[in-house]
């Protein structure tokens, strides 16, 4: 199996607090890049400073221009759509709102997709509408690995229910179980 | 040569092979956009017409003269506010407008205007600072659709009540009503807002600097281009701006990796404005995140 170099975890509505749970129990010597795509009408640098407190480790926001570092966990901005360049470093675009959202996960993981083929963890958490499920279909397609909080288990079930039917999984877990996957997936 | 490429490769050939298409046969060059977002557009296309591949798509545009058109429509994909981040606009209200003041004809050139709404908010600012009658703004774009949609002027109703609200927080006194009709489910900005401005079809690819400007704003558009192209555009900038001059870029945008930067000085890092320095001066343009 292809050992990952990315990870792209998507989440919406109670995506906040479950970014909180996954972050604190990664282990610190991930030398993955982990991009994360959380819908918010907030400030990011914000939610950066207040993940970074709970976050083993370092969360920063994504830099246009800037390269997709290993082992650093990278939010994109708010009102723009995240994407990933061949070279590994991010872009940012104004383009309309998919699922009437901007960050949107869909770009973002098909992006990541086509940049690390096999090599990418998708991950989708909690949420209340359905964006994410085209773009984990499409890191499944590459040959990527998706993982799925398990709905029920999750405070907004839509979004990892609608990645469930539109993607299928290779893991579907309680929140508390995904952590400790992507160390193992990770660490091999 | 292998038996098969892999899906990814074979697309980024098809993206090439388009690419060439719409330069040769069209005489647009994509080349130097970023190609994250261009392939994102393009799979767009390629769904919304209905073709089965990227080939496909470069077929039409080979075959049909006029499918260029539409091409160009889903390349350029015009989106925007009036006064879109607000604090920007009051920040060009309070600190730039007053150093405006002391030219006698004020020239600004707002660079991908796309369907206008920066341009009628910079109108309604200078209106309000009483700068606007010896002032000109020249508004470019390269598609002809969204310029023409920038000078009717005409918006989504149902968009107005958030460009208000930034209106208002960008330091507004009036209401941004007073600027448009309303009528069904459409805007119309006042026709009086358009007597200083000219909008042009200008290329930042392959076109030049065409006026000595005192304002350039920019916003999102560089984001789309690769390093190479958005060095070319802000030498643009950087010759057609006054000594002093001011430029306004997107609130993520950065200049980290265009060499020309050092003739931008930050006036407020976190804003992206620059002001066109006499001197080229080492490094510290941004150190903003």
């Amino acid at each position: 199996m292809t050992r990952p170099e990315a990870i792209a975890i998507g989440c919406s509505t109670g995506g906040f607090d479950a970014l909180k749970v996954v972050l604190a129990a990664l282990d610190p010597r991930l030398p993955q890049a982990l991009l994360v795509c959380c819908h918010t009408t907030g400030n990011v640098e914000t939610m950066c400073e207040l993940l970074a407190s709970h976050s083993v480790l370092p969360v920063i926001e994504a830099h246009e221009r800037g390269p997709a570092s290993g082992n650093t966990v990278h939010i994109a901005p708010s009102g723009y759509h995240l994407l990933l360049e061949q070279d590994r470093h991010f872009a940012l675009s104004v383009d309309e709102r998919v699922c009437f959202s901007r960050p949107s996960i869909d770009v973002l993981f098909e992006s990541a997709a086509d940049v690390y083929h096999a090599a990418l963890i998708g991950v989708v958490l909690t949420g209340a509408n359905h964006d994410g499920a085209d773009g984990l279909a499409h890191i499944r397609s590459r040959g990527g690995i998706a993982v799925i909080q398990t709905p029920a288990s999750a405070k907004a079930a839509a979004m990892p229910q609608a990645a469930l039917d539109k993607a299928g999984t290779d893991y579907c877990l309680p929140l508390e179980q995904i952590a400790p996957l992507l160390n193992r997936l990770c660490l091999r | 040569m292998p038996a098969s490429l892999p899906d990814t490769e074979l697309e980024q050939l098809e993206l090439d092979l388009f690419v060439q298409a719409l330069k040769r046969r069209h005489g647009h060059d994509f080349s130097q956009y970023a190609p994250a977002s261009l392939m994102r557009r393009v799979r767009q296309l390629v769904h919304d017409h209905g073709c089965s591949s990227v080939s496909a798509l470069t077929a039409r545009l080979l075959h049909e003269p006029d499918f260029v058109t539409q091409v160009i429509q889903g390349l350029s994909v015009p989106v925007s506010e009036m006064f879109r981040d607000p604090n920007v606009f009051r920040l060009l209200r309070e600190q730039v407008l007053p150093i405006l003041a002391s030219y006698p004809q004020i020239n600004i050139w707002q660079a991908g205007c796309a369907h206008g709404q920066e341009v009628y908010s910079l109108a309604i600012l200078l209106e309000e600072e009483g700068l606007y009658e010896r002032s000109h703004i020249f508004a470019t774009d390269f598609n002809p659709n969204a310029l023409q949609r920038a000078r009717e002027g005409i918006y989504p109703a149902k968009d107005a009540q958030l460009w208000s609200r930034n209106y208002l927080e960008a330091g507004g006194n009036l209401s941004l009503a007073s600027y448009y009709s309303a009528r069904y489910d459409f805007i119309r900005i006042n026709e009086r807002l358009r007597r200083n401005i000219t909008f042009a079809n200008h290329n930042l690819v392959v076109d030049k600097v065409f006026c000595e400007a005192h304002l350039v704003l920019c916003r999102n558009v560089l984001i789309y281009f690769s390093n190479p192209l958005q060095n070319r555009t802000l030498t643009l900038f950087r010759d057609s701006l006054v000594r002093g001059g001011h430029l306004c870029l997107g609130l993520r945008e950065t200049l980290d990796f265009a060499p020309v930067a050092i003739y931008f000085t930050a006036i407020d890092a976190k804003l992206r404005l620059y002001r066109r320095s006499s001197q080229p001066s080492s490094g510290n343009h941004d150190d903003s995140p």
